[in-house]
């Protein structure tokens, strides 16, 4: 198991190979449909960002509610390719990496690897595991829209996959066939 | 006899199944997934399976949702016909019911109001009614809260009656290839076979229902979902699509007589949180 820190350091990401098991500690910010949305339209207007990407990880998570006392709800990732469209610019931007589910388009595999950035896979439907992996949770951008809001994260150990390495090398669409098969 | 179900009582259990779903898996799924943990031969297909079962015990343990997305709510109702329901309207009985539940119980409100505006109702309301009059005089009631991670990858074919069973299982053979690792496996595989264009919909989907240890009544039906079941699982797509031989946990069909020009199927795809809680009133 390796540890990294974030924001991410690029001379270390360079040595994320896909399929790597990853545990991340550090500062993290979710976003996803709707934010990503407010983030090209800010772009398209030549404003700020809400924060500044650069080395940045992007988690595509929308928590449910907190209890009283709790820190976050359920905190699992959603499927990664609905934002397929908008990563290119934010990579370009300097953005370090994101963090879903799923696999992504082959223009996000390129900028990938034109900004030498990294997507990772965490495990979807593990929200509750997930959330135990993060310190504190703080909104900074879009607090209009609840769940789709950014927020900023505190994580410790926060368990991923390299799904897409520095060089483009994927895990999914290359997986092991299963062993029980006679019939394939 | 005439028996009489006040409004009340329905929204008080809707909201309490809504909770309860997104707490705690039924025991056969929990069954299906130990199992499957044991099965699964590549590493980081075990690490998945391991994480889902430490996620199924924190989620119940702490009463904090197995998943961040709790759904949308899908409410099957089968209504005895001795049944008289009074109080408020049967609709509105059911998503104040849903209304409560995702308030009280700390669920997202994943809902929008207008599928292209797109605000949301901040209340996770409205549910989807599936509702059948039945003889008799209860009123069961099922709330299957569905995510849409699967739910995006699910899909409906209009076959030619020529394609025949073998069209019927390429068609799902290549909705799961093509969902990946988006549908969250491990997942449970829904079909309805006949029909019309929405019956082998609402087929599939009360598949999802049925329990995992549970085969259909039909021999031949049977043995096409354990052969569908073998060949998922030899497209290697494994545990949150990173690889491995647990793609999917069971495969449910339905059946239904259907048009002599048709063959319709649908394909209604759940992740390894197949959640669905039902009671009698």
């Amino acid at each position: 198991m390796i540890k990294i820190n974030a924001p991410i350091n690029k001379e270390e990401l360079k040595k994320l190979r896909a399929g790597d098991s990853i545990l991340i500690s550090g500062i993290i910010y979710t976003a996803r449909d709707a934010a990503h949305q407010r983030m090209a339209e800010s772009l398209k207007k030549k404003e700020r960002l809400p924060f500044d990407v650069q080395n940045q990880l992007i988690y595509y998570m929308g928590p449910s509610p907190s209890k009283p006392g709790q820190i976050i709800g359920s905190a699992g990732p959603t499927t990664a390719s609905r934002m397929d469209t908008y990563t290119p610019d934010l990579l370009d931007l300097g953005l370090g990496g994101m963090i879903g589910k799923g696999k992504r388009s082959s223009e996000v595999i390129h900028s990938i690897i034109k900004n030498a950035s990294v997507y990772f896979a965490a495990t979807g439907g593990a929200g509750a595991l997930l959330s135990k992996c993060i310190l504190s949770s703080d909104i900074i951008a879009y607090e209009d829209l609840g769940t789709e809001a950014i927020r900023k994260l505190e994580v410790k150990d926060l368990p991923v996959v390299v799904a897409i390495d520095f060089m483009g090398n994927h895990l999914y669409g290359n997986a092991l066939p299963g062993t029980n098969c006679t019939s394939l | 006899m005439i028996r009489k179900i006040h409004t009340l009582e329905i929204t008080k259990n809707i909201k309490e199944m809504c909770i309860e779903a997104n707490y705690y898996l039924s025991a056969d799924m929990k069954d299906a997934i130990q199992q499957a943990s044991q099965k699964e031969t590549t590493t980081l297909g075990k690490n998945v399976m391991q994480q889902l079962q430490k996620n199924l015990i924190i989620a119940a343990d702490e009463k904090i949702p197995i998943c961040q997305d709790t759904g949308m709510a899908v409410v099957f109702l089968d209504i005895g016909q001795g049944v008289h329901i009074q109080g408020d309207s049967l609709e509105n009985a059911i998503n104040e019911g849903i209304r409560r539940g995702y308030e009280e119980g700390y669920l997202r409100k994943s809902i929008v109001h207008d599928p292209l505006i797109r605000k949301n109702t901040k209340d996770n309301t409205p549910a989807v009614i599936h509702s059948k009059i039945v003889a008799g005089n209860t009123l069961k009631i099922t709330v299957a809260p569905k995510g849409f991670g699967s739910e995006n990858i699910s899909r409906i074919f209009m076959l030619k009656p020529s394609d025949g069973k073998e069209g019927v299982i390429k068609s799902v053979l290549q909705t799961i290839q093509d969902a990946g690792a988006n549908a969250c496996p491990p997942i449970v595989v829904g079909i309805g076979i006949g029909g019309t264009f929405e019956k082998c919909a609402i087929m599939a989907k009360e598949a999802l229902l049925r329990n995992l240890k549970e085969h259909s009544d039909i021999p031949y039906i049977a043995e096409m979902e354990q052969d569908l079941l073998e060949q998922i699982n030899c497209l290697g797509i494994g545990p949150g699509g990173l690889g491995g031989n647990t793609t999917a946990l069971a495969v449910n069909i339905n059946t239904y007589p259907t048009h002599i020009a048709g063959l319709p199927v649908g394909i209604n795809i759940c992740c390894h949180v197949n959640r669905h809680v039902t009671r009698i009133l």
